[in-house]
């Protein structure tokens, strides 16, 4: 996770200090954005299946209790040790107790979000043990010591030319050499190393089939399988949301996962997991961090739906425009947004503004959590708990005392406006966040109503 | 048909314009209109932010204002979804109600009410229709590129009408300008490259005017093209449909 303090309008400002960089991030996401709306038309029963997804994710929240349960049962018969994690740490002490017991030194994990909220890598990290990101996204963030700045394409802020001089730096490569294919070629021949080394392979989960105790992970490079297939110990790390009832609910959600996501039919890879193979050892962790805390606000449940697509993400004009890092949360955009405050209140207070509300973010996602509108609930419940700025506060609270009272608000138009006409440096000045880059409302003499009092109350 | 005309407080105070044409766009079709003169704002800036609590007494006076009427009708779909959504009144729950169910931002109201089929007006220059978020997706005035749905648009609908004017779109034809509210002071950077983004896609149609329903998103957009030194003008739509140029 991001170590930065910035809030998220300072490190969106320094983002878009580089405007090249913006103009492309923001352009390669709406290319995402459009392929997503292609494979969405190419479905006439899109509205259907998205209906759908939402129903199957509110009935299951609605009976998580029993549906775990379920999975434990069928996921133990199948040869599966299941572990329940309360928070992060309890997650990471897991993973790492299996380490030890087995004396594991080579680790390779695939990408899990569940993972980067918990800060697996660094707590790893700080007992002197390295993993692999073997995702390619991710290995490049990993070389550069950052955190992924999106959940399906985690290097998503960088370029070509950055990729090489990344791979330069850590794999040797010709330096200045920004061949895609070349510098892919690179990081396959890394991997591969690592993935033959391995003795322990970490892998998130996308879907956990209650009915068959089994689990689906959805890759597009196909290596949670070279990972979990070489290791003789198999981690899947997963937050209880992931939850589904039966095996035949995959026919919703892996129709809308990779569609929603980057516009593909499917993912390359959709990986049935079931039972270890003979000599393998298969533990499944069920991590809370928060979720039945969220799973209890009833304005924020909803956000429990979520299937990691991040459509909310590539559609989102503040997020494509202010980086992912700018949100300092594993799980960034609009949907961070609505998860990371559970988590963190003080900390991630900043983030359920950073939003115009316009709703695009609810009506590209898959399973119709209504995201806008929580922004907006959270925004209340922050402001009630004290996570404001003073500032903020006291404006505010002196514009609902003047707009209360329609005298006091007149005369406060008409003198404001009188003020601006004559001394417009008391707005026009670098105090004025509005006036840094945009000019004032010229003011004008009368008002609506001074104006309808004089031609149509006579 | 007693319509009560709203207008919110920052066209009441920097777009007076915007509210006459209002007022005699609706005339011109009829309707008994008054203008309460004790309105204010409809509370969304505080609410937006967080401060909903604060709006309460805002909310009163709005009501104490508009009961009575068998339409409100105000031009900006940002102040009209957030009435329709969060207008409420302990002492006088019932008239709340009455007003959530009857406001209407102008040109939903020209179409779905008044069912306007003609208009007299002209206005011959070439026009970028901005869809303001509020408008668009919160109370339905236009399909939307992510969902698939039947195209429609009402301001289009009642735009094509105009004499002369030729109507383009931008390339991202729903895409927010970044004014957001108190978003546009607190996430400053952002807001401004949204609008500068906004304004881009519409300058490749070598537009004269940039219109839509909603001011605040129009304000926004002139502060950029003002600041820039652009020619481009914007222009909310009631001018537009009210003018006889």
């Amino acid at each position: 996770m991001s170590t930065s303090k910035l809030s998220h309008a300072e490190a969106a400002e320094q983002f878009i200090k580089d405007e090249p960089r913006t103009d492309w991030h923001d352009e390669t996401l709406w290319f995402v954005r459009q392929k997503r709306d292609k494979a969405a038309h190419g479905l006439p029963e899109w509205e259907k299946l998205r209906e759908w997804a939402s129903q199957i994710k509110d009935h299951t929240l609605s009976n998580l209790d029993n549906y775990l349960l379920e999975f434990e049962r069928n996921a133990n018969a199948n040869g599966i040790t299941v572990h329940w994690a309360t928070d992060g740490a309890d997650h990471n002490r897991i993973i790492f107790d299996i380490i030890q017991q087995n004396n594991i030194q080579k680790i390779v994990k695939s990408k899990s979000m569940l993972t980067e909220e918990c800060g697996l890598n660094e707590f790893l990290h700080a007992k002197g043990i390295e993993t692999v990101d073997t995702d390619l996204g991710e290995r490049i963030v990993q070389f550069r010591n950052e955190a992924p700045s999106h959940i399906v394409l985690p290097a998503i802020h960088l370029k070509k030319q950055d990729v090489s001089d990344t791979f330069h730096e850590h794999l040797h490569t010709e330096k200045g050499n920004n061949d895609p294919q070349y510098l892919t070629e690179a990081a396959r021949q890394h991997l591969r190393e690592k993935f033959i080394e391995s003795e322990l392979a970490i892998t998130g989960v996308n879907f956990a089939v209650a009915e068959t105790g089994g689990f689906v992970v959805c890759t597009n490079e196909g290596n949670a399988d070279m990972g979990a297939h070489a290791a003789k110990i198999h981690i899947a790390c997963m937050g209880f949301e992931k939850m589904i009832p039966k095996a035949e609910h995959l026919s919703v959600f892996l129709r809308l996962l990779a569609r929603s996501a980057t516009g593909q039919p499917i993912t390359t890879y959709s990986s049935h997991f079931h039972k270890p193979r003979e000599g393998q050892e298969m533990h499944i962790i069920i991590v809370d961090n928060g979720r039945s805390r969220q799973l209890g606000r009833a304005d924020f449940r909803n956000s429990l739906k979520c299937i990691r697509c991040a459509a909310c993400f590539n559609t989102c004009p503040v997020y494509r425009r202010s980086g992912g890092h700018s949100y300092h949360t594993a799980v960034a955009g609009p949907i961070g947004s609505i998860l990371n405050p559970n988590i963190d209140m003080r900390a991630n207070a900043d983030l359920p503004f950073a939003s115009t509300l316009c709703g695009s973010c609810s009506n590209v996602c898959p399973v119709k959590i209504d995201i806008h509108d929580q922004l907006w609930k959270w925004r209340q419940v922050l402001v009630a708990e004290g996570y404001v700025d003073t500032t903020k506060k006291i404006g505010l609270q002196g514009m609902a005392f003047v707009l209360a009272r329609p005298g006091l608000y007149r005369f406060a138009g008409k003198a404001g406006r009188a003020v601006m006409r004559m001394f417009p440096w008391l707005l026009n000045n670098k105090l004025n966040p509005w006036y840094k880059q945009r000019e004032m409302p010229a003011p004008p003499k009368e008002s609506f109503r001074d104006w309808y009092i004089k031609n149509k109350q006579q | 048909m007693k319509v009560g005309l709203f207008i919110p407080c920052y066209i009441d105070q920097f777009y007076p314009q915007v509210g006459i044409a209002t007022l005699q766009l609706l005339e011109k079709f009829g309707c008994n209109v008054s203008f309460p003169l004790n309105q204010t704002c409809c509370g969304q800036p505080m609410a937006n932010s967080g401060f909903a609590a604060l709006s309460k007494n805002c909310d009163k006076n709005f009501v104490a204002n508009f009961r009575g009427f068998d339409y409100i009708v105000g031009p900006s779909g940002s102040c009209v979804l957030h009435l329709k959504e969060h207008l409420h009144d302990e002492q006088h729950p019932g008239e709340a109600e009455h007003i959530r169910k009857h406001v209407y931002e102008l040109t939903e109201f020209l179409v779905d009410i008044l069912k306007i089929e003609k208009l007299e007006a002209s206005f011959p220059h070439k026009v970028g229709l901005h869809n303001s978020c509020h408008g668009q997706r919160g109370l339905h005035l236009s399909s939307m590129s992510e969902r698939m749905l039947p195209a429609f648009s009402k301001p289009q609908q009642l735009l094509s009408m105009v004499k002369g004017l030729e109507l383009t779109l931008p390339v991202r034809s729903d895409e927010c300008c970044g004014f957001g509210g108190t978003f546009c002071v607190f996430e400053e950077a952002v807001s401004v490259k949204m609008g500068k983004d906004r304004i881009a896609d519409h300058a490749t149609n070598n537009v004269e005017y940039i219109t839509g329903g909603d001011v605040s998103c129009l304000m926004h957009l002139e502060g950029i093209l003002k600041r820039n030194g652009s020619k481009v003008k914007t222009v909310h739509i009631a001018e537009i449909l009210n003018s006889n140029a």
